[in-house]
């Protein structure tokens, strides 16, 4: 088992089995995406209370959802790296940081445009905005910590450390409005109980969080490739790449 | 594993509980300022801030809204159950403000135990549905109430 997915997470397999993922999940995330869309904005009713602003959930809920599972996979990459030194995962935890990022700062913005016509007003410091605008600052710190040290070993071990401290963060967020009193209602979809939402409104938004993460699978994955073949650029195995497809091109 | 494998994830996990310990006494101590409204329990306890700008939160108790004349100044009763505190409030009102919805209102304790507020923000619950199903829920729960008065739910 370690031993395969050791095999797994050698440059080379790597970038076999991932384009082929990458290419899959890109697919998928248009495709729910869309239906996702179509539940989202026509074949789903408003809400009793909130009326048709509800809409604007189908795309905070899942880009909040997205940007605490983004983070919580550069943390168990960073994990990866730091014990078993093993390239591939320093490079999709690279890969993950901005696109967590941008789903952090949609589900700010997002909530602050439902926040407003709710709650009266655009943002609040209760526990659940603070805690997930900090999240915002580890992405951009976490960004900004591989920008900042040229050396590349260095600067893929330091921003580990600071993503895996940032873990702390991610219950923190979750648990925020059960701990405190906060303007942020409760969980609706995750808590054990039943979800409190109607299975009309509950399709979309499950539809929607699937695409999200489908996207992010697909994108990860592209830019970890490419960051892969620029590190590589002189084994063997890329120079075959290469020549094969150049070769093909001329045939 | 290996000794220098056990090792790293030994540290690594050393570090992250360590900063996860840290930071929950922080959250503990702090616990107080990071709530962001009181209860009306606690303010009828004399629990808040004298003198300050501060937050309370609860129910809009049933029948307490009164508006005075056709400005926009409005006085409600918040309530938490066993206690209820008596807002003043002069401003547009969000749309969900309603009887019986959650508010957070933000303002100061008047010495009179009123509460004078400059800001009301609407909560609302984790519940989402239709019009007609929530429509549907109130009338069943209005029969199950005549046929059975006594049932618990």
């Amino acid at each position: 088992m370690w031993a395969w997915l050791h095999r797994l997470g050698s440059p080379k397999r790597f970038y076999g089995w991932s384009g082929t993922l990458a290419r899959w999940a890109g697919w998928g995330s248009l495709l729910l995406g869309a239906a996702g869309l179509y539940y989202a904005l026509f074949a789903s009713p408003a809400d009793y209370q909130q009326g048709e602003s509800v809409r604007i959930m189908y795309v905070h809920v899942p880009a909040a959802w997205l940007s605490m599972f983004i983070y919580m996979n550069i943390a168990f990459a960073s994990l990866t790296s730091l014990v078993w030194r093993i390239k591939v995962a320093d490079m999709v935890a690279a890969a993950s940081a901005p696109i967590g990022a941008w789903f952090t700062f949609l589900a700010l913005a997002t909530g602050s445009l439902w926040g407003k016509p709710m709650w009266g007003t655009w943002w609040i410091w209760d526990a659940r905005l603070t805690s997930e605008l900090i999240l915002l600052f580890l992405y951009l710190g976490y960004i900004g910590l591989l920008a900042a040290i040229e050396e590349r070993e260095t600067a893929a071990r330091a921003a580990a450390v600071l993503a895996l401290v940032g873990v702390v963060n991610i219950p923190i967020i979750h648990y925020s409005v059960e701990w405190w009193s906060t303007l942020h209602q409760g969980a609706t979809v995750t808590k054990l109980d039943k979800p409190s939402i109607d299975w009309t409104m509950l399709r979309p938004l499950l539809l929607m969080a699937f695409s999200a993460t489908l996207f992010y699978v697909a994108v990860a994955l592209r830019l970890a490739r490419a960051e892969l073949l620029r590190r590589e650029a002189d084994s063997q195995w890329v120079r075959a790449l290469v020549d094969g497809h150049q070769g093909g091109g001329e045939r | 594993m290996n000794p220098k494998r056990r090792n790293r994830l030994l540290i690594i996990a050393l570090v992250v509980g360590g900063v996860g310990v840290a930071v929950a006494l922080a959250l503990v101590a702090l616990n107080e300022n990071i709530n962001l409204f009181y209860s009306p329990t606690q303010v009828v306890r004399g629990e808040v801030p004298k003198g300050h700008t501060f937050r309370v939160g609860g129910l809009v108790r049933d029948g307490s809204v009164r508006r005075e004349g056709q400005g926009l100044t409005v006085s409600f009763d918040v309530t938490d159950g066993p206690h209820n505190v008596t807002v003043d409030y002069t401003g547009i009102l969000p749309d969900l403000f309603r009887e019986g919805q959650g508010i957070v209102a933000q303002g100061r304790l008047n010495p009179d135990g009123r509460f004078s507020a400059d800001q009301v923000l609407a909560k609302h619950d984790e519940n989402y549905m239709p019009p007609e199903v929530a429509e549907a829920l109130m009338k069943a729960e209005q029969e199950g109430a005549l046929a059975n008065p006594h049932s618990p739910q």
